[in-house]
């Protein structure tokens, strides 16, 4: 069989074209051109029919169609009549059928950029937008909490319990890994610095105020952001995805109260208590390094920890993780209930709560220390 | 063949124009089986269905036919190639002869629904990026949905984007298309116009229909041949013409079952 198609152009009459289709129409690496037709169209403008003989045609599919509706627009242009009795029967079904919903109109979309001022405000637009939807949702969070209190928040406590399980106890093995590094990693550079002033014993009071004040706090932060603020965007954003969400509204039970609610009083109760949790791993880490490396006694280490790490320098600590844990909880929660309806919004949602959350952690901590100093504590 | 089933067809088991053969046929989840001595034939241009009550296991069949899943015993053949005999490579080449359109669309969320249709196009032909575009808009046209190019799935409504996946799953000119429920969750009158798309495109690419459905009046109106799954017997029942089995067939379930209990 021969591999490729040919093509064929005779005259008919005084104003016909008669165009021969041979051999295989078939999808191979490149479509049919149609430039041949139009440079022999143009070379004979009084042509005002053009009819098809395709007995010699072995085989087509879709590679002939579009060729044959590239004919079709062609002869369009130039007011030419297209017969296509002359093509299969199958052939002129299916252009039938392409050309028996005529295009939309408006249905297409503009392509091409905007130009560059335009974006620019599109997209300023667009973040003030999103910034007025963030502070309402913090707003309407914050009034579901308030029905909380008047006990009339709906939720299902069972919820709440599962998600301080998953955001509670099940971090608890890579909290207490990385806060042991982060211990470790402080009281090593700290106690490299401070041999040359002979003062390695400080080291402990370095890493017990570091990790008590900020580092505790912020660490279990980040792990939470990346941990559960992923998931509770993916979470919500699947249950937008199939329209679960929109159930609950129709029950009339409200998603802030059903969904949101839980999981930001259970981020709000486990901060502090992974915090309090990752400060004395942070410690321990501390601990290593000074025995094994800088030949500073267990009981030394500890007792010098006692005497540098005041209860306010922990309350510091835990207020800090008590708002990331908010910070989290209603980024994660927020990019989760704005998700899109598909699954790459899934995906998006789940970055920007990551995202969002670490920024907001960090962004928080600069304020909180501004005001700590100021108050004096 | 078991001695349950009955046949109104004449065909046997082997003829010229076979175009598929399930042969002896065990589905099973583990040792859950779903059905079991499955044995029947379809002819090239048939529109054939797949029939049964509620979880008998006919959308696991066609899972079985397209190579989703392996049967746990007994044989798909393809023009007589045993599908599940063949190496990973080969049966890549009957798969680029598939078709299949799924009960929910399955449409790719993240792609255009030129992109969703030049997908395939992509992955077996070497045509250019404009051609494919060119074939995807003609794909469209033929659904009826020309200037949809640059949509996403979540921008149309759920009978556009059945057809959109009907689009998507002739892109390719397969020579077998499989339908997973096609009227499903749409209305009466676009799953009509459904039903005459399927038979228009299948009249004139000449292509092999299985379609998994129970709507009966699909099932009449394009189906001429089809097997019958029970749930309880765990087999096939009956194969052949619907509209002779519901005027012959002796077995009352499938009797009720095409008459909608009412006769």
């Amino acid at each position: 069989m021969d591999d490729s198609y040919q093509l064929k152009f005779v005259t008919a009459g005084v104003d016909g074209l008669q165009v021969t289709l041979a051999g295989s129409w078939k999808t191979h690496h490149v479509l049919p051109e149609s430039s041949q037709l139009e440079s022999w169209l143009d070379s004979h403008p009084d042509i005002k029919q053009i009819g098809f003989d395709s007995t010699a045609m072995t085989a087509w599919d879709s590679a002939l169609l579009t060729f044959l509706v590239r004919v079709t627009a062609i002869a369009d242009k130039n007011t030419i009549q297209v017969d296509h009795s002359g093509l299969p029967d199958g052939v002129q079904r299916l252009l039938h059928l392409a050309s028996a919903v005529p295009e939309r109109k408006g249905a297409r979309r503009a392509a091409g950029k905007a130009p560059f001022l335009a974006r620019i405000g599109n997209q300023s637009m667009a973040a003030a937008d999103s910034a007025t939807a963030g502070l309402a949702f913090l707003g309407e969070a914050t009034l579901s909490l308030a029905r909380l209190f008047r006990g009339k928040a709906q939720f299902r406590w069972s919820d709440l319990w599962l998600t301080v399980q998953q955001t509670g106890s099940q971090a608890l093995g890579i909290v207490a890994l990385i806060s042991f590094l982060v211990g470790m990693i402080l009281a090593y550079i700290g106690a490299a610095q401070l041999v040359n002033f002979g003062a390695t014993m400080y080291v402990a009071d370095l890493v017990g105020i570091g990790m008590a004040r900020a580092m505790g706090a912020m660490m279990t932060g980040i792990i939470m952001a990346g941990r559960t603020g992923a998931a509770f965007a993916a979470q919500l954003g699947t249950m937008q995805v199939n329209e679960e969400i929109d159930a609950l509204e129709t029950l009339g039970i409200s998603s802030m109260d059903f969904l949101v609610l839980p999981r930001m009083l259970a981020l709000i109760l486990m901060m502090p208590l992974l915090t309090l949790y990752s400060i004395l791993f942070g410690i321990l880490g501390g601990l290593f390094v000074s025995v094994t490396t800088f030949d500073i006694g267990v009981m030394e280490y500890l007792h010098r920890t006692q005497e540098a790490v005041k209860i306010r320098h922990v309350m510091v600590g835990l207020t800090e993780a008590s708002v990331y844990g908010v910070l989290v909880a209603v980024a994660g929660c927020y990019q989760g209930i704005k998700c899109g309806r598909s699954s790459s919004a899934v995906g998006a949602a789940a970055t920007s709560a990551v995202v969002s959350g670490i920024l907001l952690i960090v962004i928080a901590t600069a304020f909180l220390t501004v005001i700590f100093n100021v108050l004096g504590i | 063949m078991p001695a349950l089933a009955e046949s109104t067809t004449a065909a046997t088991a082997s003829g010229p124009d076979v175009h598929i053969q399930v042969k002896d046929l065990t589905m099973a989840y583990g040792s859950f089986i779903v059905q079991q001595d499955l044995t029947f034939s379809i002819q090239r241009g048939d529109i054939f269905i797949i029939m049964g009550d509620s979880g008998c296991g006919k959308s696991t069949l066609l899972r079985h036919m397209v190579g989703l899943k392996r049967p746990a015993k007994g044989q798909v053949l393809y023009e007589g190639r045993d599908f599940w005999a063949a190496d990973p490579v080969q049966r890549k080449g009957f798969m680029r002869n598939f078709g299949m359109s799924y009960q929910g669309s399955a449409l790719w969320s993240s792609m255009t629904l030129a992109e969703n249709i030049g997908l395939p196009l992509q992955e077996y032909t070497d045509l250019s990026a404009a051609d494919i575009r060119e074939l995807a808009q003609l794909k469209l046209a033929l659904v009826g949905l020309a200037g949809f190019e640059d949509y996403y799935p979540s921008e149309i409504s759920g009978g556009m984007m059945k057809r959109v996946g009907l689009a998507r799953a002739i892109a390719l000119d397969p020579d077998i298309l499989y339908f997973d429920e096609p009227s499903a969750g749409l209305d009466p009158i676009s799953s009509r116009l459904l039903d005459d798309l399927i038979l228009e495109l299948r009249e004139s690419l000449g292509a092999t229909v299985v379609i998994v459905t129970h709507e009966l009046a699909s099932i009449f109106s394009i189906g001429n041949n089809s097997v019958f799954l029970d749930a309880e017997k765990k087999t096939m029942t009956a194969t052949g013409d619907p509209k002779q089995l519901r005027d012959t067939s002796t077995d009352p379930k499938i009797h009720r079952f095409l008459t909608r209990g009412e006769a």
